[in-house]
């Protein structure tokens, strides 16, 4: 089955004629070393089925104990999000068939969320080009909420999908891994803003999330998900329209292109008399469209109850105020002091905001790298590498640590900024540490000066006319004679160095 | 008297003096289950028995003895256990066809309790379909037969351990009690049943028909050989956090003091609302004996109104299913137990495969109940039913503690009538759930519970229990009274109950 895009309308005009209000549900993975309700080891990329037990699994008679540490990410997840934290909740079934569910019953949270009404004011960079100031955008928090992930299916034959799949196998390693689901408000007010804002607040939750050190947050591994609620309302109208449910946005990136892309559809729709279907839709990276999933409407009858077999979750309030004070620095806070003390300009900053790139940028500042080569590296390098591959930044595969370990080699002349293209290569393959890549591809830097004497001799022999000039006092053509002998030595020679030999041996004749 | 009809009490005496080993008690009732349980006309008590496994942890238990180096007082002593309670390697079909062939993974809490205290496990005990039922007429299995009158039910859902300890199958056994299943069998059977106070006993390993009501608890022929049991399977479990983390009153000692039939100082209450309309003749006859006995010995009688007691029977029934409807949602073929696979449909679908093997797994009174459960929690109806009964639970609470201001225990009959001919309410579920009306209260307001024999209803010569129900945690009082109420109560009969049971013929092969 093959996805057709739908009819779209030109993005101006859609804003022109209504108002979108996002919605975005975020579940969030968290890092605990056990799952949500039982003793089973959460590590990534173990053989299927090897990480359960009679809870996970579902067995007849086994029965959930709440993860204490569970509890608390999400209480301090909460207090991040400037939620109230109840005083008293519980957990609830969520009643659905599918057999990745080992129980046929989701254990989540219902009417009765661990934290509630907050906010999170987000940074909308201004558009590029524009000299308007970044906007705050404060995005209203509805509730933060503690569940189970499921198993995970993999359905075998053409398809890779349910539909004409000759079998599924199911890994339920992940179910029971603690999830922490975050939903806004209706977001309404952005406009034309609102692809941007819902990539932003994305992007900003994801940072508060790592800072807060409570999940790896990698979408591309799933550990962050983030589904996008979109509907159109004639503009001036107050009531919501129709609302999308659009899942499997797996970057930063997405996010912005499927609220773009279903602001045009549903616009497309609309406009032609039509009405939009309560369903959800499936983002396609590929091919930026988003195509129909279920039907999924608030008629879907989950039958919500209270987890019979689970005590209610009443954490002190004492608890709560020793998680407060657990809570990394406030984002806005903490920007304006990084800024400050890496000597940025304000656009530099927000290049930096904007590629989603400020905690990376800090770890590798930390590592020892200069803030200005950390940028460098992050924002064109490795920023092109995430660009030409389709990922964030951050799921590039490449570590603050490593970034900082290139720099060094730089600076201590070991390589040049040539040579530390190589070493990223090296690092995307998983060759091993920079030292490592620069040792196994022979990518240091040639300073000794008899290999160099015998590459200057040659292109001076080579270039006599460009010699003469040298002689004659013309130094900047050094650069000419520069060049050979890097192409010679195939860009490993010291170029400081090689430039000092060919102004030796080419005394300027007064 | 032989082996299998001493109590335990007597026969950790027995093993403890050396007159007796485990091996020679575990084969007795072995034998005896091989004589009495199987055939068209056998109690049918058990649906697996375990012979070997019983008769190696028996010579263990022998050793350990042996060795001076017993791990309880039960060391030993053989029990049965009702088949909703995991067993690793031992079958646990919870009397359904889905669960047919699955063997668990793991023990229940209270098996592993077993297990540690050295109880050899002769087998698995029948029950009605995920203990949904009065009589152990719906287990997928066939019913059992009470040793009384075998043409009659053995109460449920537990009717597979009662039976098997009154038939002297097993000198002990286990049960579950939802809303009755250990104390309506034990009446029935002229049998003790205890259900504990809701959270003294770990639920981890019983597969749950309602979750806020379930409690696992002893099933034996005297009160003393309950206390022993309780005291094996009592006490926090950190897999149930529903259990609670505070000392096991001692309820042995409760038993023992108890059985000097002194109720100086006790206050009991009679509970209004359980008489009337629909209590058979006999059953309060055998009732009010039993007050006037123990107000003979000293305690003080009142009669005590719980008015919310007459919504029990109707919030039971929405909170019941509905718990049991999400809980049962995990049988769907695809990781244990029954596949079927739909009947001409090519490569069927997960959904086909689900839906047909549920079709023919489950047996009518669970489907009525799934569909009963399911509709009580859907959204619109959510708070008319489910939501309504959690009020009524709040207010049966309320009562119990109204009640328990004025009075130490409730007394009831435990059921309205005894044992009633086999098929005689199957097709009635309103007339089989109204078996359980006196139980279910308790139930409800997780209190704790005991049904101990008192005598024989005159028109049909069957045995009737006595219920007396105390405040939650305050389980040692159910043992105390109980036990007092056994003394005078076996003095006024001349001796225990079940010795005027007829005599079972054998019928051959067992399970
Ligand atoms: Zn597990």
């Amino acid at each position: 089955m093959s996805a057709t895009a739908a009819d779209l309308m030109a993005y101006d005009a859609a804003l022109a004629a209504y108002d979108p209000a996002l919605g975005l549900e975020v579940h969030v993975e968290l890092n605990t070393a056990t799952k949500m309700f039982c003793g089973c080891p959460t590590g990534f990329g173990a053989e299927p089925n090897t990480q359960v037990c009679p809870t996970c699994l579902g067995l007849p008679g086994a029965m959930p104990v709440v993860n204490r540490v569970g509890v608390e990410s999400a209480i301090r997840i909460g207090l991040a999000l400037n939620c109230s934290i109840a005083e008293w909740c519980r957990f609830a079934r969520k009643n659905y068939f599918y057999p990745d569910m080992p129980k046929n019953f989701q254990t989540s949270q219902y009417d009765e969320p661990i934290a509630f009404d907050g906010w999170m004011d987000v940074v909308v960079p201004a558009p590029e080009g524009s000299d308007a100031e970044d906007e705050v955008f404060r995005v209203e928090i509805e509730r933060a909420h503690m569940e189970e992930d499921t198993g995970k299916s993999t359905h075998i034959g053409e398809t890779g999908r349910i539909h004409g799949a000759d079998y599924s196998l199911v890994d339920y390693n992940r179910a029971g891994i603690p999830l922490i689901e975050i939903v806004t408000k209706p977001i309404r007010g952005a406009g034309e803003r609102a692809p941007e804002v819902a990539r932003a607040y994305v992007q900003q939750l994801r940072d508060l999330i790592v800072a807060l050190g409570v999940s790896e947050a990698r979408m591309d591994q799933g550990n962050l998900r983030a589904d996008v609620n979109l509907s159109l309302a004639p503009s001036g109208s107050d009531v919501l329209g129709t609302r999308t449910e659009t899942k499997n946005v797996n970057s930063f990136r997405s996010v912005e292109r499927a609220v773009r892309y279903e602001v045009q559809r549903h616009a497309a729709v609309l406009s032609s008399g039509g009405a939009i279907l309560q369903e959800t839709r499936h983002w396609h990276e590929d091919t930026g469209i988003t195509t129909s999933g279920r039907e999924k409407s608030d008629a879907e009858d989950y039958r919500y109850f209270p987890e019979p077999d689970l005590v209610p979750v009443a954490p002190s309030r004492e608890w709560v105020e020793e998680l407060r004070a657990t809570l990394p620095e406030n984002p806005t806070a903490k920007r304006a002091r990084l800024q400050a003390a890496w000597g940025y300009s304000d656009l530099e900053m927000r290049d930096v905001v904007g590629a989603g790139a400020l905690p990376l940028v800090e770890e590798t500042v930390e590592a020892g790298a200069s803030p200005q080569s950390a940028r460098k590296w992050w924002l064109s390098e490795l920023a092109r590498r995430a660009n030409d591959t389709g990922v964030d930044l951050v799921d590039l595969g490449v570590t603050p640590a490593q970034v900082a370990g290139v720099q060094a080699l730089v600076d201590a002349g070991t390589i040049n900024d040539k040579l530390a293209r190589q070493v990223f290569d090296g690092l995307l393959a998983g060759e091993g540490s920079p030292e490592e890549i620069v040792e196994k591809r022979g990518l240091a830097v040639v300073s000794d000066d008899g290999a160099l004497g015998a590459a200057v001799d040659k292109a001076i022999e080579a270039n006599p006319d460009v010699a003469e000039k040298i002689r004659g006092g013309k130094v900047a053509a050094a650069g000419a004679l520069i060049g050979a002998v890097m192409k010679e030595m195939r860009g490993q020679a010291d170029a400081g160095r090689v430039r000092e030999l060919i102004l030796e041996k080419l005394p300027v004749v007064e | 008297m032989s082996w299998i009809e001493k109590d335990a009490a007597a026969l950790t005496d027995a093993l403890a003096a050396g007159e007796v080993t485990s091996v020679e008690l575990t084969q007795a009732h072995l034998d005896r289950i091989a004589a009495v349980d199987g055939g068209e006309r056998g109690v049918h008590a058990f649906l697996h028995v375990d012979a070997e496994g019983a008769l190696t942890q028996a010579a263990e238990s022998d050793a350990r003895r042996a060795a001076g180096t017993p791990l309880s007082a039960l060391d030993g002593v053989p029990i049965a256990v009702k088949d909703v309670l995991a067993t690793t390697g031992l079958p646990t079909t919870c009397g359904s066809k889905i669960l047919e062939g699955w063997v668990p993974p793991y023990d229940a809490t209270v098996v592993a309790r077993l297990k540690a205290a050295g109880l050899p496990i002769l087998g698995k005990t029948n029950m009605d379909e995920f203990a949904m039922g009065s009589s152990t007429e719906h287990s997928a299995y066939g019913p059992t037969r009470n040793p009384w009158d075998l043409d009659r039910i053995p109460g449920g859902s537990g009717g597979g351990s009662a039976a098997a300890v009154a038939s002297y199958e097993a000198p002990l056994a286990l049960g579950t009690d939802t809303g009755g299943s250990i104390r309506q069998p034990g009446a029935v059977t002229g049998t003790v049943g205890v259900k504990p106070t809701y959270g003294a006993v770990s639920r981890y390993g019983l597969v749950a028909l309602a979750n806020s009501l379930d409690q696992v608890g002893p099933v034996t022929r005297t009160v003393l050989d309950s206390a022993l049991l309780h005291e094996v399977i009592a006490g926090h479990d950190p897999r149930d956090s529903t259990s609670i983390d505070q000392p096991v009153p001692d309820v042995v000692a409760a038993a023992r003091q108890g059985a000097a039939g002194d109720l100086t100082g006790v206050k009991v209450g009679v509970i209004a609302e359980l008489a009337g309309e629909g209590w058979q003749d006999g059953v309060m006859a055998r009732f009010r004996e039993s007050v006037d006995a123990m107000v003979a010995a000293g305690a003080e009688v009142v009669e005590v109104s719980c008015p919310s007691f007459v919504h029990a029977m109707a919030a039971y029934y929405l909170i019941l299913p509905a718990e049991a409807s999400s809980n049962l949602a995990k049988f769907d073929a695809m990781r244990y137990g029954l596949r079927v696979l739909p009947e001409g449909v090519d490569s069927p679908s997960a959904e086909e495969v689900m839906r047909a093997t549920r079709d023919a797994g489950f047996g009518d009174e669970v489907k009525r109940r799934i569909i009963l459960g399911t509709y009580a929690l859907s959204s619109g109806y959510y708070d008319a039913y489910y939501g309504q009964a959690q009020k009524v639970r709040t207010l049966i609470s309320r009562d119990f503690e109204a009640a328990f201001e004025q009075v130490d225990v409730l007394l009831s009959p435990t059921a309205p009538t005894t044992a009633f001919k086999l098929g005689e309410k199957l097709d009635d579920p309103l007339a089989m759930y109204l078996n359980d009306l006196a139980t279910i209260p308790a139930n409800l307001a997780g209190v704790p519970g005991i049904s101990v024999p008192c005598g024989l209803a005159e028109e049909d010569g069957l045995p009737v229990g006595l219920q007396i129900l105390a405040p939650a945690l305050a389980d040692d009082r159910v043992y105390r009274v109980g036990a007092a109420a056994e003394t005078l109560l076996t003095k006024a009969l001349g001796g225990p109950l079940l010795d005027r049971a007829p005599t079972l013929t054998e019928t051959g092969a067992g399970a």
